[in-house]
């Protein structure tokens, strides 16, 4: 069960290419698979299922970023943005034109990953802060626009209703169905970033990272390379926001403000930059946590207060727990969960003789 | 030496042509009307003093700096204002002097981005990789891992570059540089800041690929024994002029040239 490379004799550079290049690694994986797959949704109700469906819509999204800021290191706080373009672009698609979740989600994308190549040609002569500050510019830029243009935004309330999505004749309405729905989602997401990163361009999108005077020397156009980052994030923003859309039945751009964009950069940040698993790590902690500290609060709080004071503190407790709990484990490890699960694996690596 | 490439008969015309050249930097002429006429196959050292203009002529060659007069071709084609990247797509090399890796990489895959310009797999075909993308990924594989063989790379394949200790790390960028299969090879102090055994062993490696690929290679050193020993024909700048060329032999006589290196007055010969 544990990863050891120790006896593993591989023979074809195909094998020592491979994304789970250990048998141990592949039992792990099919684990995993049979916990998020049979387990997962016979244990939980609708209520659990819907707080997995998040994740799984954040691990999307989060995915997309870590390929734009962990790594190709550019700066990114537009996302929020992004997704509630694919959102608009499949709802409009949906509503106006009567049209099929598989046309809906790769359009959002398609539309996302344009807005997104447009907003990141700016980087081509900006970088760190400054480019930042642009993507920010975006990010309200296309909030406004959205909420002001009631051809995008289909009126008073920049509120477009989106119907559940339909597979094979069945209308989509337990939050258990749509877990399956979005985990083949997830799954593309994971192994298509896995398969780029490994590949020709991914190792060009670091060497833009790493060192993009040397990159430029071995023949990587870095301008190029720099607008496929982004429009590879942006398309998989697109993709989570419409299927944040096809969740919540609605289409509205107060779900994809700044904060949003922010949650998004927390997610990637404490999951471990340019970590194939960060992603997924920040995603689960970053939406698990502030439900878990209402949980808590609305449990033990009493003791401490009265009902009525605990009611009141609630949403800003959250937020100054979940707040101090992110610089708490960037403190304790910088480098983001990815980091502490290497830490973990490493240790069993040689398990129980170290020497 | 080099007596390899005196019967080829692409030596007609130069590989490189460097014509009067000059990149300035507010007052200061880096690189004051200078031409260099390149032979195929040849190993040329540029030699000088500090600030002679050494890098910024390789700099200007590999299209970091756009020059404000002359021209440079190479193998016919104007390649005066080409993007850097495009110059790498034609054939030119380089290493640098601080050592320019991909730290958060393996000595594999930075050999594997000098493969770059020779693979074509698409956002879309690497995002499947299935197919198309992974034998020209495997095929890929096969030609680095010549290059492993051939610089005794093979036992740190998977090792992070920032891991490497000084002298691996410059031969892994010669091996980063030699994986783009280049015509004309670069090459800012190979040896800078190593010790005897490690230049000897880089010397023979640009020997090597020099006799075995016939790469034409462009030399900045300060070692004058290696300079003087492995060069083809040696180029002398100061303060951004060429003030001599030739032979090893005819360089080391030159007064210019001692003068440059030691100061008026010296004898002819004590330059090396």
């Amino acid at each position: 069960m544990f990863y050891r490379e120790s006896g593993v004799f591989k023979t074809s550079y195909a094998a020592d290419t491979a994304l789970m290049p250990l048998p141990n690694t592949r039992i792990g994986a099919a684990l995993a698979g049979v916990i998020f797959l049979a387990v997962l949704p016979m244990v939980f109700g609708e209520y659990g299922m819907s707080i997995c469906n998040l994740i799984l819509i954040a691990i999307v999204g989060a995915i997309g970023l870590n390929i734009l800021v962990g790594y190709t290191d550019q700066v990114s706080l537009g996302h929020g943005a992004f997704m509630s373009v694919g959102a608009y672009a499949a709802a409009n698609l949906v509503v106006r034109m009567d049209m099929p979740f598989w046309v809906a989600i790769p359009a959002g994308g398609v539309m996302a990953a344009f807005i997104g190549t447009l907003v990141g040609i700016p980087s081509l002569r900006i970088k760190g802060l400054y480019l930042a500050i642009t993507t920010l510019a975006a990010q309200l830029i296309i909030e406004w626009t959205i909420n002001h243009v009631p051809a995008i935004s289909g009126g008073a309330q920049s509120t477009i209703l989106m119907p559940p999505p339909e597979v094979f004749g069945v209308v989509l309405k337990f939050q258990w169905q749509i877990y399956f729905f979005l985990m083949v989602f997830v799954i593309i997401a994971m192994v298509g970033a896995a398969n780029l990163i490994r590949s020709r361009i991914g190792r060009a999108f670091i060497a833009i990272r790493d060192q993009d005077i040397a990159a430029e020397i071995i023949g990587i156009n870095i301008a190029r390379y720099k607008l496929y980052a982004f429009a590879i994030s942006s398309f998989y923003a697109g993709v989570a926001g419409v299927l944040y859309t096809y969740y919540l039945g609605i289409a509205n751009y107060e779900q994809f403000q700044l904060t949003v964009s922010i949650d998004f950069l927390a997610m990637i940040i404490i999951g471990g930059l340019g970590s194939p698993l960060g992603p997924v790590f920040g995603a689960i902690f970053v939406t698990l946590l502030p439900i878990l500290v209402r949980r808590f609060l609305e449990t033990f709080g009493g003791y401490f207060m009265d009902y009525s004071t605990l009611a009141a503190t609630i949403p800003s407790l959250r937020l100054a727990i979940f707040g101090s709990l992110i610089i708490f484990f960037l403190v304790v490890e910088p480098e983001g969960l990815n980091r502490l699960w290497r830490k973990v694996r490493n240790y069993f690596r040689t398990w129980p003789f170290s020497y | 030496m080099g007596d390899h490439h005196v019967s080829m008969p692409a030596d007609i015309l130069p590989h490189l042509t460097v014509d009067a050249v000059e990149k300035r930097f507010g007052g200061v002429v880096a690189v004051d009307n200078i031409s260099l006429a390149i032979r195929r196959g040849e190993i040329r050292s540029i030699i000088g003093p500090n600030g002679a203009g050494k890098t910024s002529l390789l700099n200007t060659i590999s299209g970091f700096y756009r020059p404000e007069k002359g021209s440079i071709r190479f193998e016919g084609h104007d390649i005066t204002h080409a993007r850097p990247s495009e110059i790498a797509e034609r054939g030119i090399a380089r290493t640098f002097q601080n050592i320019a890796l991909f730290a958060g990489m393996t000595v594999l895959d930075n050999l594997m981005l000098g493969r770059h310009v020779h693979m074509r797999a698409g956002v879309l075909a690497s995002f499947v990789y299935w197919g198309m993308a992974q034998r020209e990924e495997l095929a890929h594989r096969i030609r680095v891992e010549e290059i492993l063989d051939f610089l005794e790379l093979q036992d740190i394949r998977k090792q992070f570059t920032s891991a490497l200790p000084y002298g691996m790390r410059k031969r892994v960028e010669l091996g980063r540089a030699l994986a783009l299969e280049p015509k004309l090879m670069l090459l800012d102090e190979p040896m800078g800041g190593m010790n005897q055994g490690e230049k000897e062993d880089m010397a023979r490696f640009v020997q090597d690929v020099n006799q075995k690929f016939g790469t034409t290679i462009v030399l900045i050193e300060h070692d004058m024994a290696v300079v003087m020993d492995i060069s083809d024909s040696v180029t002398v700048l100061d303060r951004g002029r060429k003030i001599a060329e030739g032979t090893p032999d005819e360089v080391q006589r030159n007064p210019a040239v001692i003068e440059a290196y030691l100061g008026a007055g010296h004898q002819a010969g004590a330059a090396a």
